[in-house]
């Protein structure tokens, strides 16, 4: 019981973590149809800018310069590359953001090297919040939720309360109308990507001490935004969330699942041999086809329902 | 006050507007007309700058050609697109600020006129707009458009696929419009309601114009009505 307590909240962490990557991506995707090869790239960016901001001035400093630093790349990934990439089509696009991708990761490993960087938690929140069942739930997951709860309310009061939301809303679906009226929706672009690049960063900082902050970061992450995006669906902020949190469970929970498929039969008195092909995939224990769930749980949606969850058009 | 000048557009490698040219005078009613696939919406995108003009496209003696479609709409001239596209997620209420270029900045037009001309538009400016008729989506894009005070309007097919009591409203509308001095360039494809209130009218044929006149000249005109305009 307490495992499943423990995991339940550890599960929600993560969520949130894949959250605050997968709803800039989203954004960025279903309004200016690019699909960021590089949005995790920001975020490892943010980890490691975090990681230098904090030795040279504290951790609260780095919360605030890292994500601003993430947002204002992103600006200027959109301004002097997409937009020039632009006419040649979605492809230029995507190979040019893929680009990106390695460079940030060459980069990364030219300037902080190849092995992790001692990026830590700040003392000030290394503490037991408190105890479920003898076990300790720190501190800083709770700060983690904190920013990520209070970066999803500050997203939804900013396009459902302001001017600027409403059109960023319009311009999802109708960026030529949107443009008719007189909004200049090439700002709007920009606005959008280096938010969506400020909370990859943000997330970067606050991720990369609680996960490992080192040069594959990205690659590692990075897939898994893209089956939030996918399976949540395009356009709909609602759908990521809750994509991200059924991620984010499912990754935390296959961990802990020793058991096989072959295990579970094994109850009602059946047992499998482990001598063919198929009583072999039935016996590897749960942890270890954990981290291919959510990839066949994508690729079950593209089959099923190829808009996502609450997307509102076809991916 | 709008003058295009052998205007060009394509849309890949298919050579659409073929060089068409046209004016709409201060406060004037003039009427676009001609059969689907003619060219008549692409005139109407390509002065938008949606579509890459080649040509001249001046408005108040100012070059629009090659400007961005928020600078052209933000010179003064407003666009109501064929297919609506009203912002279904948004509100009423909503997708009328949004007409405003900036938020407070009312002209000739605010939420009071359009409620009074629209009382539906009043009852539901609480709703997503997605979720109204067809006929209340022209006519929220519409008061969308003329919420930014716009003093030419493109409006392209208004009435199409209302039922005859709506295509009333829309030129009730209309006269709305002109009477607070705003000029229209309407496009149809029916005769119906731009005979009557138009000045002047052109027909589009095979991305060109083929007929200008006064509806009276039109009417007369046979041969023109056969081979452009009737089914």
């Amino acid at each position: 019981m307490e495992i499943v307590l423990i995991s339940l909240l550890n599960g929600f962490v993560y969520g949130m973590l894949l959250f605050m990557l997968a709803s800039g991506l989203t954004l960025i995707f279903s309004m200016m149809g690019v699909l960021n090869f590089a949005h995790a790239s920001i975020y490892m960016l943010g980890a490691y800018a975090a990681f230098d901001v904090t030795r040279l001035i504290g951790f609260w400093a780095a919360l605030i310069v890292a994500p601003v630093l993430c947002g204002a790349i992103g600006a200027a990934i959109e301004i002097y590359g997409l937009r020039r990439v632009h006419h040649n089509g979605h492809i230029a696009e995507l190979l040019f953001t893929f680009g990106l991708f390695f460079i940030f990761e060459r980069g990364v490993q030219m300037i902080w090297g190849m092995l992790p960087v001692p990026y830590r938690v700040p003392p000030l929140l290394d503490f037991a919040l408190f105890r479920v069942y003898g076990s300790n739930f720190p501190a800083y997951r709770g700060f983690m939720l904190l920013i990520s709860g209070g970066m999803l309310l500050s997203i939804w009061l900013l396009l459902t309360r302001t001017r600027i939301g409403l059109i960023i809303q319009a311009a999802l679906t109708h960026p030529n109308m949107v443009s008719s009226l007189g909004h200049n929706v090439p700002r709007v672009f920009t606005t959008v990507f280096a938010g969506g690049c400020f909370l990859a960063g943000l997330a970067g900082v606050i991720g990369g001490n609680y996960q490992i902050t080192e040069p594959t970061m990205a690659s590692a992450l990075g897939p898994i935004v893209f089956v939030v995006v996918v399976f949540g669906g395009l356009g709909s902020l609602m759908g990521c969330f809750i994509a991200s949190i059924i991620m984010g469970m499912i990754q935390t929970f296959s961990v802990i699942i020793d058991g096989s498929i072959a295990d579970l039969v094994k109850g009602f008195g059946v047992s499998i041999p482990s001598d063919n092909l198929l009583g072999e995939i039935l016996n590897v224990p749960g942890s270890r086809v954990g981290p291919l769930l959510p990839y066949a749980l994508m690729i079950l949606m593209l089959l099923v329902r190829p808009r996502g969850l609450m997307g509102n058009r076809d991916t | 006050m709008l003058e295009v000048r052998d205007l060009h557009a394509f849309y890949g490698k298919s050579h659409i507007l073929h060089g068409v040219s046209l004016d709409v005078g201060d406060g004037e009613i003039v009427s676009l007309l001609g059969r689907n696939g003619v060219g008549r919406s692409t005139t109407c995108k390509a002065i938008m700058g949606l579509v890459e003009p080649h040509g001249s496209v001046r408005y108040r003696g100012k070059e629009l050609a090659g400007l961005r479609t928020d600078l052209i709409s933000r010179a003064g001239i407003g666009y109501v697109p064929e297919d609506r596209q009203v912002f279904p997620t948004l509100t009423v209420r909503q997708n009328l600020e949004l007409g405003l270029r900036r938020a407070g900045a009312f002209g000739r037009w605010n939420f009071e006129d359009v409620f009074e001309l629209f009382p539906n538009l009043r009852e539901r400016q609480n709703n997503v707009a997605g979720v109204l008729s067809g006929g209340e989506q022209q006519m929220l894009t519409m008061c969308r458009t003329l919420m930014g005070d716009p003093d030419l309007i493109l409006i392209d097919e208004p009435t199409e696929g209302l039922a005859p009591r709506l295509v009333e409203q829309v030129a009730v509308l209309l006269g709305e419009i002109a009477k607070r001095g705003i000029s229209i360039l309407l496009v149809e494809q029916k005769l119906t309601i731009a005979l009557k209130i138009s000045k002047r009218l052109y027909v589009m044929g095979h991305g060109g114009i083929v007929f200008e006149g006064t509806p009276a000249e039109l009417d007369a005109n046979v041969a023109v009505r056969q081979e452009w305009l009737e089914v």
